[in-house]
């Protein structure tokens, strides 16, 4: 049996599109910056090399077109894999995503299919300020025909992709810009992941901390730090937002009875408010306390540490929370 | 290479003749269902501007593709999209091309390659330059027509995919149906520069106005940028002048133009008409011949009436049916 690879996120997302390339000829890699460059996140790096200008495109500044472009490919007979630089970015395209390829199959009777993946850069956490830090993961996950993935770990990083371009439907894969350069173990006897199902990262009795993305290192360093405390936290990584694996999740808050949702998004509307809605429907009776959520400030991602930081959900505030529901002050 | 040479025999001309003259009546018949309360929702028609879609769809192979917008009966009718099917469609039967869920605006029919039927203005630009660049990637040899209005050159997306089917050398038709209103406002009202193939030749490609009133003058403009594009020479644009002879859609009292101007053009300028006129004149027909064809598109519209008329309803436990596809449908070789 071979060692855990050891292994960036970054570098799981390029090994994953390599053997995308490798395995299927109509599979190719447009986007703005992505061959002579490399990749705004230099995901791609290294990729124009050794596949050649045909199959790692650049693309001008046009991210309505491109989008456009990829999901009238896709219908016609190839298997692009578009990247958008950050989901800032893709609201350009919100009219090409929405409209066309999450509306096509169904508005054709079924007569054309979407087989089209679009990553895209998610999340704050690197002082990029107001307009390449947001989480729109969540918004997305409101359309019905699109499919919305969340990696949160390098194995999810490495192989959510295949699942994705086996899938006939459109699928949005939201990357982390804090998790490029986190390190991570690869099983070695993992070779493929299912893009349907939430995954527990952690086994706990006391609370449930649901969550996804780059708040899943937060929650686990949480509920290490709750540990030390004796409560037993359970982390579920949600991994698709869209469709979302209620299941899951409410198997797991009726054994543990309490609920933190962890969410960068922003909190009204939110993917966190859908999970909160579900659970007190699905597992009301099983509830010994309000569902919590931690959730991102309702600002624009400010510039500076310091409010950055203030602004995105944080440990601190995690365990705080999750502390208050198992032992509420008396 | 393709036949860039249009041949004005009369079985030619009575092809164009009948397919515009199937599209006007089409038309008329779904103007009654309107009123009859058959066909709800939006409705736009073509009348009018039945050389463009005819002219081209002539130019074009069973193995090219078409993109159109919301007022899209015409292309697919001059398609050989099934008139059955798309009166079925009107009707939101089961039967219909999109099996009633797309309606009016939203036309699709796999096996003719017409990609819809888009009603986001400008939406299916970028459609067509994908479907163009993987027939070009897989060799298809295939050209896609793609019809919009001459109000989608105010969007960016326009802009953008000029750009881009030009640069990728992407084998599109771009064919612009410039009916001098974006609903109700004038083109001068809306753009600086009104004669919009000047446009699409900043981007460097092949771009020429035509008379859309005259289906011969389109299919040959259609023919000769059909055949330098099938030899790789990158897209062409077409700006065809015409005229919408009915409202925006159902829902417009046509304020913003005149009684006369509508008049003038539907007198002088009808295409089904011009063509009548000058086969007559040419002694291209006959009494008997126009009659018959006549005739025939009467039976093949109570035939589809009767089919639409006839279908069912897609059972609402169906309704969430292709939301998400389980596969991807095969092109059928061609």
């Amino acid at each position: 049996m071979n060692p855990p690879l050891r292994i960036t996120y970054r570098e799981a997302c390029k090994q994953a599109i390599r053997d995308a390339l490798n395995a299927d000829p109509r599979c190719f890699v447009m986007g703005e910056d992505v061959a002579k460059y490399g990749g705004c996140y230099a995901v791609t790096k290294g990729l124009l090399e050794e596949f050649g200008p045909e199959r790692i495109v650049d693309t001008p500044l046009a991210e309505a077109a491109i989008t456009g472009i990829a999901i009238g490919a896709a219908m016609a007979g190839l298997r692009p894999i578009l990247e958008i630089m950050t989901c800032n970015f893709s609201l350009l395209a919100l009219d090409q995503i929405v409209n066309n390829a999450a509306s096509i199959p169904h508005m054709s009777g079924g007569q054309f299919a979407v087989p089209l993946v679009i990553r895209m850069a998610t999340g704050g956490g690197r002082q990029l300020a107001a307009q390449h830090s947001h989480s729109f993961e969540g918004w997305y996950a409101h359309v019905p025909g699109l499919k919305v993935l969340v990696p949160g770990t390098v194995e999810d990083a490495r192989f959510m992709l295949a699942a994705a371009l086996q899938d006939p439907n459109p699928v949005l894969i939201f990357e982390h810009i804090v998790l490029y350069n986190a390190e991570g173990e690869l099983d070695s006897s993992v070779t493929a992941v299912d893009i349907a199902h939430a995954k527990r990262r952690r086994a706990g009795g006391d609370i449930t901390l649901v969550t996804y993305g780059n708040s899943l290192p937060k929650c686990l360093a949480s509920a290490e730090a709750l540990a030390q405390e004796g409560i037993d936290a359970e982390v579920i990584d949600l991994r698709v937002l869209r469709p979302l694996d209620e299941a899951t999740i409410a198997e797991s808050v009726r054994r543990t009875h309490r609920c933190v949702v962890v969410d960068e998004g922003w909190r009204s509307g939110s993917i966190s408010a859908e999970i909160a809605a579900r659970l007190a429907d699905a597992a009301f009776f099983a509830l010994d306390a309000p569902i919590r959520r931690v959730c991102s400030r309702e600002v624009p991602m400010p510039y500076p540490l310091h409010l950055e930081e203030a602004a995105l959900p944080q440990v601190s505030e995690i365990v705080r929370e999750a502390r208050a529901l198992v032992r509420p002050a008396p | 290479m393709s036949d860039v040479k249009v041949h004005l025999d009369r079985t030619h001309l009575h092809h164009l003749y009948r397919q515009m003259l199937r599209i006007r009546r089409f038309e008329a018949r779904c103007v009654e269902l309107y009123q009859a309360q058959k066909i709800r929702g939006f409705l736009h028609l073509y009348d009018g501007e039945e050389a463009i879609a005819v002219g081209v769809m002539s130019a074009l192979e069973p193995r090219d593709a078409v993109v159109a917008t919301y007022r899209e009966h015409g292309q697919a009718l001059a398609r050989g999209v099934s008139m059955n099917a798309l009166m079925a469609e009107m009707l939101g039967k089961r039967e219909g091309t999109s099996r009633g869920r797309g309606g009016s605006m939203h036309v699709f029919d796999a096996t003719t390659r017409f990609f819809g039927g888009n009603a986001i203005v400008g939406g299916g630009l970028p459609l067509a330059a994908g479907i163009a660049m993987a027939d070009k990637h897989l060799k298809r040899s295939a050209v896609t027509a793609c019809f919009f209005g001459e109000g989608a050159v105010g969007e960016g997306v326009f802009h953008e995919t000029m750009n881009l089917a030009e640069l990728w050398r992407l084998p599109v038709l771009f064919v612009c149906e410039n009916n001098l209103y974006s609903m109700g406002v004038p083109f001068a009202d809306a753009d600086v520069q009104t004669e919009v193939w000047r446009k699409a030749a900043c981007y460097r490609m092949p771009a020429e106005s035509v008379d859309g009133m005259d289906p011969v003058a389109m299919e040959a403009a259609a023919r000769r940028a059909v055949a330098g594009i099938r030899e790789g020479g990158g897209p062409a644009f077409l700006e065809c002048r015409t005229y919408r002879f009915r409202a925006h859609s159902m829902f417009d009292t046509q304020a913003y133009r005149k009684r006369d101007e509508i008049e003038e053009w539907k007198t002088k300028h009808d295409p089904i008409e011009r063509l009548r006129r000058w086969m007559q004149d040419n002694h291209r027909t006959s009494a008997e011949e126009l009659a018959r064809i006549d005739a025939e598109i009467s039976a093949e519209l109570d035939a589809a009436m009767a089919f639409a008329e006839g279908g069912t309803l897609e059972p609402v436990t169906e309704l969430e049916r292709f939301v998400t596809m389980d596969h991807v449908p095969q092109e059928a070789p061609r």
